[in-house]
């Protein structure tokens, strides 16, 4: 009780509305993008405008779709320490890359089509969670915790698969799926930039529809239904949004669920309301923030040497520690 | 009038309500009595569309809750359970305007501010308006959430023991609201409550529960007698009159060896 009444007055002293909090984040995601556009560019601006831009471009809508995913399943399962990686999507993720491996080789793999891969990965993913949740949710008339638990217990099963297959694999083409296992914009495919720009503008449209939707689900179960929501066809909703971003983003530059945890909270943080047109945007440009600058220490200061990874667990770690340590204080 | 026809729910092999028909009619309040895991508030939740019948129907003023829309039910009946924990960081002001969610979908008018500061008012919570939720105590909050039933202004308010973390003042305050609100307003308040003496003093009928079966549905002066409370609950309950109202003395009472049934 105690620790969370601390959380809430992380910023006690400034009365500052919510919107100004989101134009102020919104400058800092804009100004951390402008660095990252203009630096070191030696005049080569045909070039590495667009070059920068699509990497900008690919940071934003990952950004974007990981922050949202997160606010709107914790909002959903009314946990604020879950994030949909839990469900295992990750895990997911590499063991199909592992099969596409293990039965195609990876030399044979490079010459499919990228963005066949992509639609294939999407599909795959999409359609595991939507029959999962299709039989836990609708037809046995489970609640949303048991989903949940099953979601994790398909991601060990797929990660033991994919340990097991990793193994069973030629170390060269093993040293091929390390590499998928980290998420990267480096190498992000222009051609599959734009589909994956339409899928996610797409569903923030209904976002920005169901965001009073999403504020009364917040409400937990009961509340929610007596207030005349209808439950079960809003969180499938929700669950369909939330799978579709992951699977986009993931498929774009690999997994990188991990930091939804981190700017959620500290969208919850900076914002002191609940509603989510004020947190989902405010999570997204946190999300922004980390990345980009998490992709410029990366090239400027480690020479590409590390993982994106690690910078922003680095970065933005640090920073929610500091937060909290404010709010213990006060 | 909530009409519940033949209801039945089940937990695996465990029957909780077992086969249960009762007519609600439309004013007054009808509190819901019985000891632990009788099935009141599995009966409650059921006539809410909370839970599913696994048999029977529950109809209000004719519709049936289980295919009614949600939203339009919403308008017609308000439910508050027991347990209403969540994350969400709410002021007591934000919750209590949730209740015109049915009515304005979350943009509320100047029509729905006056019920939010009409309900807040009623319930005392004018000085805690701005307050976080997790920053009052259960019995603040409890009140809070009361206040976001009542503002959602429906003809039938079910309530789940909501006298839980109230003091004497409090309780009373609430049950003297929900008489008010049955005789200005015109409402239906169906209540599950523990404390068979508030269920005695402020009810017009009393549904008493045992096993999943509804044992009595009557006056209090029928079920606040020391005969029906010795079958509800195997206590020899000694029952006074004062004020016209039959109170029950339990306090110091032998608890017989529950009968098996």
């Amino acid at each position: 009780m105690s620790v969370r009444s601390a959380e809430e007055r992380a910023f006690p002293a400034l009365e500052i509305s919510p919107l100004i909090r989101l134009a102020l984040l919104l400058a800092g995601a804009v100004g951390v993008v402008l660095i990252f556009m203009t630096i070191q560019a030696n005049g080569n601006w045909d070039f590495i405008l667009p070059f920068r831009g699509r990497k900008v471009l690919a940071m934003v809508i990952v950004g974007f779709a990981i922050a949202a995913s997160t606010v709107m399943f914790q909002t959903i399962t009314n946990n604020h320490i879950l994030t949909p990686s839990i469900m295992g999507f990750d895990s997911l993720y590499m063991l199909i890359q592992t099969i596409a491996v293990f039965a195609l080789g990876s030399t044979q793999l490079v010459q499919v089509d990228n963005r066949v891969r992509f639609l294939v990965e999407i599909i795959v993913m999409s359609v595991f969670s939507g029959l999962l949740y299709w039989w836990l949710f609708i037809q046995a008339d489970r609640g949303l915790h048991l989903l949940v638990l099953v979601g994790i217990i398909f991601g060990v099963l797929f990660r033991s698969f994919t340990n097991l297959l990793q193994r069973m694999i030629d170390p060269t083409e093993f040293a091929v799926l390390q590499d998928a296992g980290f998420a990267s914009f480096n190498s992000v495919d222009p051609s599959l930039l734009g589909l994956s720009t339409g899928v996610i503008v797409a569903v923030a449209l209904v976002i920005v529809r169901k965001n009073r939707v999403l504020d009364a689900l917040a409400l937990g179960r009961e509340t929610a239904i007596n207030i005349g929501v209808d439950y079960r066809r809003e969180v499938m909703t929700v669950l369909t949004m939330v799978t579709i971003l992951i699977a986009v983003s993931t498929a774009l530059v690999g997994p990188i669920t991990f930091f939804g945890l981190l700017v959620a909270h500290l969208g919850y943080q900076v914002i002191s309301s609940s509603r989510h047109r004020f947190t989902i945007p405010a999570a997204a440009l946190f999300s922004v923030i980390f990345l980009v600058a998490g992709q410029l220490v990366l090239e400027r200061v480690f020479s590409f040497n590390s993982s994106l990874s690690i910078m922003i667990e680095f970065l933005g770690g640090l920073l929610f520690i500091i937060l909290l340590l404010r709010g213990g204080r006060k | 009038m909530i009409e519940v026809n033949g209801v039945t729910k089940r937990y695996g092999s465990t029957t909780v309500v077992d086969d249960v028909n009762i007519t609600i009619q439309k004013g007054g309040i009808t509190s819901l009595i019985g000891p632990n895991g009788a099935g009141k508030s599995t009966l409650l939740g059921m006539m809410s569309r909370l839970l599913k019948t696994d048999e029977g129907t529950i109809t209000i003023d004719g519709m049936d809750v289980s295919s009614t829309p949600s939203d339009q039910l919403a308008r017609r009946l308000s439910i508050l359970r027991q347990q209403n924990h969540f994350e969400a960081r709410l002021t007591v002001e934000d919750l209590v305007t949730f209740g015109r969610y049915p009515y304005s979908k979350g943009r509320p008018t100047i029509e729905d501010k006056e019920h939010v500061e009409r309900s807040l008012e009623y319930l005392d919570l004018i000085p805690y308006r701005k307050r976080f939720l997790n920053e009052l105590s259960g019995g603040q909050r409890q009140r809070a959430f009361v206040a976001m039933v009542l503002c959602q202004d429906t003809d039938y308010v079910l309530l789940d023991e909501p006298l839980n973390n109230l003091d004497m003042r409090h309780s009373i305050s609430m049950m003297q609201q929900l008489r008010k609100i049955v005789t200005e307003l015109n409402k239906t308040v169906v209540i599950v409550l523990h404390d068979i003496n508030f269920a005695s003093w402020y009810s017009d009928s009393i549904v008493a529960m045992r096993d999943g079966k509804v044992i009595y549905h009557a006056g209090p002066e029928v079920v606040i007698t020391p005969k029906a409370l010795l079958e509800l609950y195997d206590v020899d309950v000694q029952v006074e009159t004062i004020h016209g109202k039959s109170v029950g003395v339990y306090y110091g009472a032998m608890s017989i060896p529950a009968t098996p049934r």
